[in-house]
């Protein structure tokens, strides 16, 4: 216990020397930009903002026990909130910068010859927004988990398991800053497996619960897998990528890039570009690889919140927009850019229409903005697509919260109802469970003998409108930002992503459009099930408001869904409001995309300050931001910047209508769950269809995995146990070295050598016995033997004396 | 008168040796065997007196006194050995002592 105790201190100490002395040395050795010297720069502070959240995990790591729930959330939410100060240090100096860019190394990692890759910070108005949105939403959920993370760990009924929870968001931020601050692909790709790992923490965070006690584990397992076929396909674009420009780093390849043209490059850039959009596709949950989201629910609602709809999903747009100048110069591979964004923006939408668990429709819907995400980059709109991941960001987080909440909500109506029960003596209660992959099913069992109840069920809520003063409006934000009604935040993103497929693509814009009218009507579908009408159990009408700690960020999100439009307004009809094109501006300081090299309006914003000042005004109407080659189809339409009447309103149109249509279907909806869904009345079998997600899990289970589990087994058992080893090793190679051995021991060994040795030995025997039997001792054979002596020598003396001579 | 060619002696010599071999190699009594062994030390004297006798040397002759004295001495020695061999084998067939056979 002693050793464990001055362990924790030692970590404690070091985490906070660390982090005190990181600054020092930073700021001592003057590493940062070569910015102005009077100028405001902090450029060098930029490593804390990895530093800062990995000390809070580490802080609550080693002393989360005795922090308790209040200290661990405090120190992770403050982690959040320090490296959220760090981004903005990083924001205001690349404002007193001129925007220029900074690269701040810090340690070289690899340095094998030719290959240079060190850890270094990449500071530009990219990736200082992603910066801005990772640190900034993610402080409000650590704030929020705080409240949720409470009752969830009882209602799971494990409360250790706290500050667990609260060091893998930490690991996740982490992670996630990792890979949007790097200078070099496979600084990124760092970042890239970080955040998959920490998905994977968090998808499994009740890794004991969830369908047959390991559906959770199950559902973590698969996003990580499907994670894993992605960045297969990124690191085979990153070994081409160095095969061929002999650098990971993004400046050194893109200016290597930009040198090149479209036709001698083409098949490279597109092998790389769709690489890369494969490892994307993986990542942000694109057809074919996004069936991990849905089944990533099953993790607890502040992580689907911050990393399955605000930061890790989106590392995939941040990856193509980053390489952007590969992108321009593989039109191909944009337009299966665009078409896979919009294909996914499509289908997801469908899905989304049919969920009964009020968690699977966002994520579904969060399938389907990231397909209008990437549609948009595919398009050539980077400004447009960021611009949505932003709004995004905001609004979609706040629905995952307040989906939190109202899950809470109805968890305590539960817990009400039981303490009601077992006060007098119990009653029924009816509860469906149609879903799987549920954190909270399990536990719920495992406390009492009623049968499941599902509170993410929308069947089994409804009135809460009246239950839930706070959360009901600012869902109702969120769901109408998103369905994209002005002048939510919604509205301005998705109009500008309509806008640039209008003109570049219409077939795209046309499909978009259709996703968007099915978002509506989701949402709305979504909004009557959950808050309008009767409650439909019990639990629904014991339901009661969130804490406080998550309604704050609630709030904070909800203000942010609505004024989020400010971020990049469009010029309407001439008039440009305060603050117009403030994000096109401020990308396209590093968005210069895929000009180099070619002619273009706007060359070069990095490196000329003025010559960026002097066409400000050009952004109206030029379409700086978009690449110059896409699906060589004229930029025609309507001009770029400048809010579009027909567009905005035609999509307006299809929205109020979809929630028109949503209203009447739902708004008297049935007043029990064994009622079937008014859509189904309409759809019947297609809503099946729909509510079985086109049935795409089975397939790819029939299609791919169960072949690869046969062809496993097959590997294994037939293969490698009994063919290899029962058969080749013991049969084969041990009966035939039985057979030899015995050959040579047999018959070499016994047979030959023996036999030579036996009858040398016979032979000396025989032999002897041969003289033996001169030894009669029989005296008369003796002297008959000196007989024959004497006879000899005589005859001998005979022969030499007469015959001789 | 005409003197007996000292190569009858010889011969005669020989046969008895001949005899006195064959004695040997063929008795089973081991006195008959002496007695064989004698014949052929007494045709060695035959052959060395007839020599002395031609070539008028006295040395022959007195040779013929040592052969006599060996052979008595011989004689002597082998029959006290039979005399001892009798004692314990009862018996003195030559065939019958074979107690150095290897």
């Amino acid at each position: 216990m002693r050793h464990h105790r001055t362990i924790r201190w030692l970590g404690l100490g070091l985490a906070v020397l660390g982090l005190l002395a990181l600054p020092t040395v930073v700021f001592a050795t003057g590493l940062g930009s070569e910015g102005g010297g009077g100028a405001f720069n902090a450029f060098g502070t930029i490593p804390l903002i990895i530093f800062i959240p990995v000390a809070g995990l580490l802080v609550n790591l080693l002393w989360g026990k005795d922090l308790g729930e209040g200290g661990v959330g405090f120190v992770a939410s403050a982690a959040s909130a320090g490296a959220f100060v760090i981004a903005l240090l990083q924001f205001f100096s690349l404002l007193a910068n001129e925007f220029h860019a900074a690269t701040v190394p810090f340690l070289d990692w690899i340095v094998i010859g030719e290959l240079n890759i060190p850890w270094a910070f990449q500071i530009d108005t990219l990736s200082v927004t992603m910066m801005l949105v990772v640190t900034g939403v993610g402080t409000l959920i650590h704030i929020y988990a705080v409240g949720y993370m409470h009752g969830d760990v009882r209602h799971n009924g494990d409360p250790a398991r706290f500050p667990r929870f609260f060091v893998y968001l930490n690991l996740f931020l982490a992670a996630m800053l990792i890979l949007v601050t790097a200078n070099n692909y496979l600084m990124l790709f760092v970042g890239w497996e970080g955040v998959g790992v920490c998905s994977f923490l968090l998808i499994g965070f009740w890794f004991e619960k969830g369908e047959k006690n390991v559906g959770n584990a199950r559902a973590a397992r698969k996003a990580f897998v499907a994670n894993r076929v992605g960045d297969w396909a990124m690191l085979l674009a990153m070994f081409l990528i160095f095969w061929n420009f002999g650098s990971l780093t993004f400046d050194v390849v893109f200016a290597k890039v930009s040198a090149l043209s479209v036709e001698t490059t083409a098949g490279l850039l597109t092998a790389i570009t769709i690489l890369l959009l494969i490892g994307a596709t993986g990542k942000s949950a694109q057809v074919p690889l996004y069936v991990w989201l849905p089944d990533a629910m099953a993790g607890p609602t502040p992580v689907s919140a911050l990393i399955h709809a605000a930061t890790m999903v989106t590392a995939g747009i941040y990856l193509i927009t980053r390489s952007n100048v590969l992108f321009a110069l593989a039109p191909l591979s944009q337009n299966a850019v665009a078409w896979v964004g919009a294909i996914t923006a499509i289908f997801a939408a469908t899905m989304a229409v049919a969920q009964f668990d009020i968690k699977k429709v966002l994520a579904y819907s969060t399938i389907s903005q990231l397909g209008f995400m990437i549609a948009a980059v595919g398009l050539g709109g980077y400004v447009a697509g960021m611009f949505h991941l932003i709004t995004h960001a905001f609004f979609k987080a706040l629905l995952f919260l307040g989906s939190g909440s109202v899950i809470h909500a109805m968890e305590h109506g539960m817990h009400a109802l039981h303490a009601h029960e077992h006060a007098h003596g119990g009653g029924g209660h009816g509860g469906h469970d149609d879903h799987d992959a549920h954190g909270h099913d399990d536990a719920h069992a495992g406390h009492d003998a009623h049968p499941h109840f599902d509170p993410q069920d929308m069947r089994n809520m409804g009135g809460l409108w009246n239950k839930l003063p706070v959360t009901k409006w600012v869902y109702l934000i969120g769901a109408i930002a998103l369905a994209g009604i002005f002048p939510f935040a919604g509205f301005w993103s998705k109009d500008e992503i309509l806008l640039d497929a209008f003109n570049h693509n219409p077939g795209i814009y046309a499909v978009l459009t259709i996703a968007a009218g099915f978002t509506a009507f989701y949402m709305g579908r979504q909004i009557f099930m959950v808050f309008f009408g009767k409650a439909r159990t019990p639990e629904a009408k014991h339901a009661g408001e969130s804490p406080a700690i998550m309604l704050i960020p609630l709030i904070v999100l909800a203000v942010l869904s609505v004024a989020g439009g400010a971020l990049n307004l469009p010029t309407i009809a001439g008039w440009s409001p305060p603050g117009a094109h403030a994000l096109t501006d401020w990308l396209g300081h590093t968005i210069s995309a895929a000009e180099g090299g070619h002619a273009t309006e706007d060359a070069g914003h990095e490196t000329t300050g003025d010559g960026h000042d002097t066409a400000t005004e050009g952004h109206e109407t030029t379409t700086d931001e978009h690449g110059a080659a896409t699906t060589g189809e004229h930029s025609t339409g309507f001009p770029l910047g400048q809010l579009s009447f027909p567009i905005a309103i035609f999509s307006t149109v299809v929205a109020l209508g979809a929630i028109a249509l949503a209203a009447l279907l739902y708004q008297n909806a049935p007043a029990t769950v064994q009622d079937e869904d008014p859509l189904r009345g309409i759809l019947a079998a297609i809503f099946d269809v729909l509510n079985q997600k086109w049935k795409v899990d089975e397939i790819y289970e029939a299609l791919i995995l169960r072949p690869f589990d046969d062809l496993a087994w097959f590997l294994a058992e037939i293969v490698d146990w009994r063919f290899w080893h029962d058969w080749f090793h013991d049969v084969f190679i041990g009966q035939n070295f039985r057979i030899g051995s015995r050959l040579l021991a047999e018959g070499m060994d016994l047979g030959f050598v023996d036999a030579m040795a036996n009858g040398l030995a016979g032979l000396a025997q025989r032999i002897g016995g041969l003289f033996r039997s001169l030894q009669s001792g029989y005296v008369r054979g003796y002297a008959l033997a000196v007989f024959f002596g004497v006879v000899a020598i005589v005859g001998y003396f005979w022969y030499t004396f007469t015959v001789g001579k | 008168m005409t003197t007996i060619p000292t190569s009858w002696y010889v011969i005669l010599s020989a046969i008895l040796f001949l005899i006195g071999v064959t004695g040997v190699l063929t008795r089973r009594n081991a006195i008959l065997m002496f007695m064989s062994v004698e014949l052929m030390l007494n045709s060695a004297n035959l052959v060395f007196v007839a020599f002395a006798r031609q070539f008028m040397e006295l040395s022959g002759q007195i040779f013929v006194f040592f052969v006599m004295t060996v052979a008595a001495a011989e004689v002597a020695v082998g029959l006290a050995l039979i005399v001892t061999i009798f004692r314990t084998k009862h018996s003195i067939s030559m065939d019958e002592i074979n107690q150095l056979k290897g």
